[in-house]
This record gives structure tokens, C-alpha cells and sequence, in this order.
């Protein structure tokens, strides 16, 4: 890639002589993040916005002012206050520490069920791609299939067979991820096993396997890291939209979407508190995953830049 | 032509196929069916016993083996016979006949709506690159591309309840019946769900839109004399408007998805609620069938899709 060229200058002038090995781990690496605040400042704040959403979640047990499940039927529905910052709802829980262990279990969710399909993505898609032949053929037709149906309806099919815990959400989120990584991946590696230097591994005798560890898959890193940002703005959706349709984590585990959705059953006046702070949670939350989404792909990848 | 539209009859098969197998191993393979999931719980204050799980399987055929049951549900879905409904008794055909109707104007109506606003605010950022319209476009693009629909959806509800005493309708009107009730019932999901998918449609818009911009042909007609305004309609738009195309028919699948959510947030009767209510009654015969009724729609949404794109670039005909 570009990038090692462009950080070489600096090796030389930190006085490293190293023609032959390529710059450190440490100094690429802040060149990266050096060309990512330049290229797109909004990226960085997004970045920096994740972060945060990341802490905060991790940190929920700290940060939240009240306990997530605990009823107080004292103060139920409490309009947004000083006390209840954000309100309380129908059981006297507040809201905002709803909203705050809410995004532990989102954020939880949503990032290892992109990891897990990605990465099943990024192997498969390598394999399809460089093995070719019948396992390619077979891959593209299950992939066909997994395709033909809409990507939240998948996730509910297997959310209907494998029963409502947290685990199944993963997978089924996981698995409506796969086809499509896959396919993008496999097209990588389609251009990539051309390439002179593929082709001069295979002829010293390289392995299938080693070709792939060794050189084809180090190509397909930064799509793989953009396709990964990508997906996770789309998995916060799927576990808000499968919460809020009551198949998703079951009671009493907060979770955006079912604070959402839990006040279609209860209320003739639905408290607006109780729709607008969990819906903005979710809104916000997916905005800066594809805010920085987009600022890493246009990053890694210049030619998709719009 | 006509070889291109057979091919991709004859590869949509196998994948059809695929379909009901992958639906099949989700229902009946994986761990836990439909009876075992009921036999621990006790429903109301009646708890079956071993004997009514045992004859209820057997009457449902669940007792036979897999490949039997599988050819059983391709025959009766193939004669159109979509069994009943579990707890109902209703039979599913007529229920998916009688929702279908909604959820697909709805996804409709959303595809058109959302081209509406896409298209223009897309082609016409992309014309003024960098002025205050193309700075709100993009704006509009990044908020409503996170903005769930089905949250869009609930403030709708809410705002209509609150301020206009509106109330959601819960019976089914058909456009053909009572055009208003029926408008009123569903301009509130198609606008929620094409608002989202009109920001996407905008933003590939805009980028095709500055790729043709780009091209020797556009300069060749400027040089020739043409306004802007021309070039827009007669160059650049039909060819911008080829990545349009093929998205729509990949969105039209987070459409068929998105509207489960929105249905659930307007309380419409249509497929997606059915589904929902399928899944938290674990209704397996409906899951099943609703489930393939999805994939169906959305294989030959994708069909046509491809068709209209040879159509429209023959390169694709004979390439």
C-alpha cells in the first residue's frame, strides 16, 4: 500500500537506517491517524464520539445514576427533572440509566456480532476466492440463498428458530452479516491472486494455505476494517429493530429498542420522553458509527472517495 | 433479450430452492421445535401432558422424518396450500392474501417517495458541488440514513396523537375500497420508511451524478454550447441513473425488513405485524410460510430489477 511510502520520509529523519525493513509498527500507525484527522475532520470527532459511547457503556455501572431495573412506584412516568434527568417510565425506572446500561448491551451486541460475521466473511470470502473451482461455485450459491431473504426478516427466522437470548441475537445478526462480506472479499481476492507477486509465491512452492495467510490476506485488511465500520451502524439497527419488535434480548435487560417499543403496550398518551431520549440513543449512536465509517473508508481507500 | 430474461429464470430456481431448504433447517432442524418449545410452558392454566404433545405431533406430521416433511410443505405450498394458522385455525393463504396487499403498497409507495426526494436533492447537489444546497443535502443525507424508521414511525404516532387526536386505524382498508381511510392508514409507514431510503437514494445519486459529470461526453456537449440545465436532462441524467436502479432493488430488501419495525410503530395490519405476532406465538407454520413468502417477493423484486437494467444499458445484454 501507499501508505508505507508516505511514511518513510519521517523513518529517515528520525535517523533509523533501515532501507531494507519497513517503518516501525508504531511510527505507521501515527501516520495513519495523523492522515485520518487530516482527511476528515469530522471522521476524527466521530472517532473520538465512539470512543466516549464505547466508555460509557463499558463504565455503565459508574456512570448511571440509578439502578437500570429497579421499580420505584413512587415516581412513575416523572416528567424529565432535575431528579430524573430524562424522566421515568411506566415502573418508575429512570430513563437515563436505562439509556446508559442500554448502550452497554448494544454496543456489546452489536460489535461482536460484526466481528463474528465479518471475520467468518473475510475467511470464506478469501477461501472462495482463491480456491475457486467447485468450493467457489457451492459458496456462491449458498450465498445466493442467504441473500434472497431481506436481512432483518433472516435475523427474525433464526431469532423464531433459536429462541430469545442474547447469544442468538449475536448469531442471528451475525450470520444476516456474512453474504454480503463475503461477496466483497471474494472480489478482492478475485484481482489480488493475479497479481506477479501471488503468482511468484506460488511458483517457489508456497502452499494454498501459506499464499493466503501470507499474501493474499494482508490485502484484503482495509477493505475487511471498512467493511467492519460499515456493518456496525447496521447491526445497532438490527438489535434496536429486533428489541423493539419484542423478539430480540428478552426482559429485563435494558435495551434501546425495547424502551422504544414497550410503550406501544402500555400507554393511551405515550409519555414523550419515553420515545424521543431511547429513538435519539439509537438515532445518534448509528450517525457516528457511519460518520466514522465513512471517514475510514475514504481514508484506506481514495478511490471511493465521493 | 429474451435468452437474458430466461437465464435468469433458470438461475433464480436453485436459489428458490435453496430458500425453502435454509427456512426447512432453521424450523425443524435446529434444536427445539415448534411443540418442544410449548411442552415446558403451561398455557393459560393448562398444562399439556406427554399423550396431547405426542398426538399434537403426530397430527401436525412432525413425528415423520425430515425429508418427508420437507416434501410434504414443498407440495401443499406448491398447490397452494399454505396449511393454518396454529392457534387461529385460519387458514394461512387467506391471511397472507389479505395483508399482502397493505404492506406491499406500503413498500411501494415508500420506493416512489423516496425517489422523489432522492433523485433531485442528489442530482442537484451533485450539480452545485459545495454550495449551501449540496452542504444541506449531505446534512439531510447523514440524519436520515441513521434515523430508524421505525423511531421516525413513533414520533409520527406521537405527534398525530398527541397534537392531532389521530388514531392509528386497525382494520384493513384496501385502496380500492375507501382511497382516504386507506391513505390515512398507510402515508404514515411509506413516508417513514421512504424518507430513510430517499437519503440513501440521494447519496448514490450524488456521487453518480459527479462521476458522469466527469465524463468527455459532458464536456463535449458544454463545449457544443448546451445550458446546464440540458445537460443534466438529456446526458447525465439516464446515466446517473443506473446505480439508482440497482440499489433501489438492493434497498427494496431493508425496505421488506424495515417494514416490520414500521408496521409494529403504526399498528398496521400488514405482513410484518403478522410475522411478529407469528414469532412471539411460535406460530411455526406462519413463520415458515410468511418467511418464504419474503424471500419469493424479494428474488423476483431483484429479477426484475436485473431485467430493467439490461433494458435500460444493453451492455449488460451482451456483455
Amino acid at each position: 500500500m501507499t501508505t508505507e511510502l508516505q511514511t518513510s520520509p519521517t523513518l529517515i529523519q528520525a535517523g533509523t537506517w533501515a532501507p531494507l525493513a519497513g517503518p516501525s509498527r508504531r511510527t505507521r500507525t501515527l501516520g495513519l491517524l495523523r492522515r485520518f484527522v487530516r482527511t476528515s475532520p469530522i471522521g476524527a470527532v466521530a472517532a473520538v464520539a465512539l470512543v466516549l459511547i464505547f466508555l460509557v457503556g463499558a463504565l455503565a455501572n459508574v456512570v448511571a445514576p440509578y439502578d437500570p431495573l429497579a421499580a420505584n412506584f413512587a415516581a412513575t412516568r416523572r416528567e424529565p427533572s432535575a431528579l430524573f434527568l430524562l424522566g421515568t417510565d411506566y415502573l418508575g425506572r429512570d430513563v437515563l440509566s436505562r439509556i446508559i446500561h442500554g448502550a452497554r448491551v448494544t454496543l456489546l451486541v452489536a460489535t461482536t456480532s460484526v466481528l463474528l460475521g465479518d471475520s467468518l466473511g473475510f475467511i470464506w470470502g478469501i477461501m472462495s476466492g482463491y480456491l475457486g473451482g467447485r468450493f467457489d461455485m457451492l459458496s456462491q450459491r449458498l450465498l445466493d440463498v442467504m441473500l434472497s431473504f431481506p436481512g432483518l426478516i433472516l435475523a427474525i427466522l433464526l431469532m423464531a428458530a433459536l429462541g430469545p437470548r442474547m447469544e442468538t441475537v449475536i448469531v442471528a445478526i451475525a450470520v444476516s452479516r456474512v453474504p454480503l462480506s463475503t461477496r466483497v472479499i471474494r472480489s478482492i481476492v478475485l484481482s489480488v491472486k493475479e497479481l506477479a507477486y501471488v503468482e511468484a509465491a506460488r511458483c517457489t512452492g508456497a502452499t494454498s494455505l501459506g499464499v493466503m495467510v501470507r499474501h493474499v490476506a494482508p490485502q484484503c485488511v482495509a477493505p475487511m476494517l471498512v467493511i467492519l465500520s460499515a456493518n456496525l451502524g447496521t447491526a445497532i439497527f438490527a438489535e434496536s429493530a429486533l428489541a423493539f419488535l419484542g423478539i430480540g434480548i428478552p426482559e429485563p435487560t435494558p435495551t434501546w429498542g425495547r424502551m422504544l417499543g414497550g410503550v406501544l403496550s402500555e400507554a393511551f398518551r405515550p409519555p414523550w420522553w419515553l420515545i424521543v431520549f431511547p429513538g435519539l440513543a439509537i438515532t445518534l449512536t448509528i450517525m457516528t458509527a457511519n460518520l466514522f465509517g465513512d471517514a475510514l473508508r475514504d481514508v484506506l481507500d481514495p478511490r471511493l472517495k465521493r | 433479450m429474451h435468452l437474458y430474461v430466461l437465464r435468469r429464470l433458470v438461475i433464480a430456481v436453485p436459489t428458490m430452492i435453496g430458500v425453502t431448504l435454509l427456512i426447512f433447517v432453521a424450523m425443524r432442524v435446529l434444536p427445539g421445535d415448534p411443540l418442544s418449545s410449548i411442552e415446558g410452558e403451561s398455557i393459560g392454566s393448562v398444562q399439556l401432558t406427554a399423550e396431547q404433545i405426542a398426538s399434537a405431533r403426530a397430527s401436525l406430521g412432525l413425528d415423520r422424518p425430515y425429508y418427508v416433511q420437507y416434501l410434504t410443505w414443498m407440495y401443499d405450498v406448491l398447490r397452494g396450500n399454505f396449511g393454518t394458522s396454529f392457534w387461529r385455525g385460519e387458514p394461512l393463504i387467506d391471511l397472507i392474501l389479505r395483508r399482502a396487499p397493505i404492506t406491499i403498497q406500503i413498500a411501494l409507495m415508500a420506493i416512489v417517495f423516496s425517489w422523489i426526494v432522492g433523485l433531485p436533492i442528489g442530482m442537484l447537489s451533485a450539480a452545485r458541488r459545495n454550495s449551501r444546497l449540496d452542504y444541506f443535502a449531505r446534512i439531510f443525507v447523514t440524519l436520515f440514513q441513521a434515523l430508524p424508521s421505525f423511531f421516525l414511525g413513533m414520533l409520527a404516532v406521537l405527534v398525530g396523537i398527541l397534537y392531532f387526536s389521530w388514531r392509528p386505524s386497525l382494520t384493513i382498508v384496501y385502496l380500492w375500497n375507501d382511497p382516504v381511510r386507506n391513505l390515512q392508514m398507510t402515508i404514515g409507514p411509506s413516508l417513514a420508511l421512504g424518507l430513510g431510503l430517499g437519503a440513501f437514494i440521494a447519496r448514490i445519486a450524488r456521487s453518480s451524478t459527479l462521476e458522469v459529470l466527469n465524463e468527455d461526453y459532458v464536456r463535449t456537449a458544454r463545449s457544443k454550447g448546451l445550458d446546464d440545465k440540458g445537460i443534466l436532462y438529456r446526458h447525465v441524467l439516464k446515466n446517473a441513473l443506473l446505480p439508482v436502479v440497482t440499489v433501489s432493488g438492493l434497498a427494496l430488501g431493508g425496505l421488506l425488513g424495515g417494514s416490520v419495525a414500521v408496521e409494529r410503530a403504526f399498528g398496521v395490519p400488514g405482513l410484518g405485524l403478522a410475522l411478529v405476532m407469528a414469532v412471539t406465538e411460535r406460530d411455526w407454520m406462519l413463520i415458515q410460510n410468511l418467511v418464504l413468502f419474503y424471500g419469493v417477493v424479494f428474488v423476483l423484486v431483484n429479477l426484475a430489477v436485473d431485467v430493467s437494467y439490461a433494458l435500460i444499458d444493453p451492455r449488460i445484454r451482451y456483455g
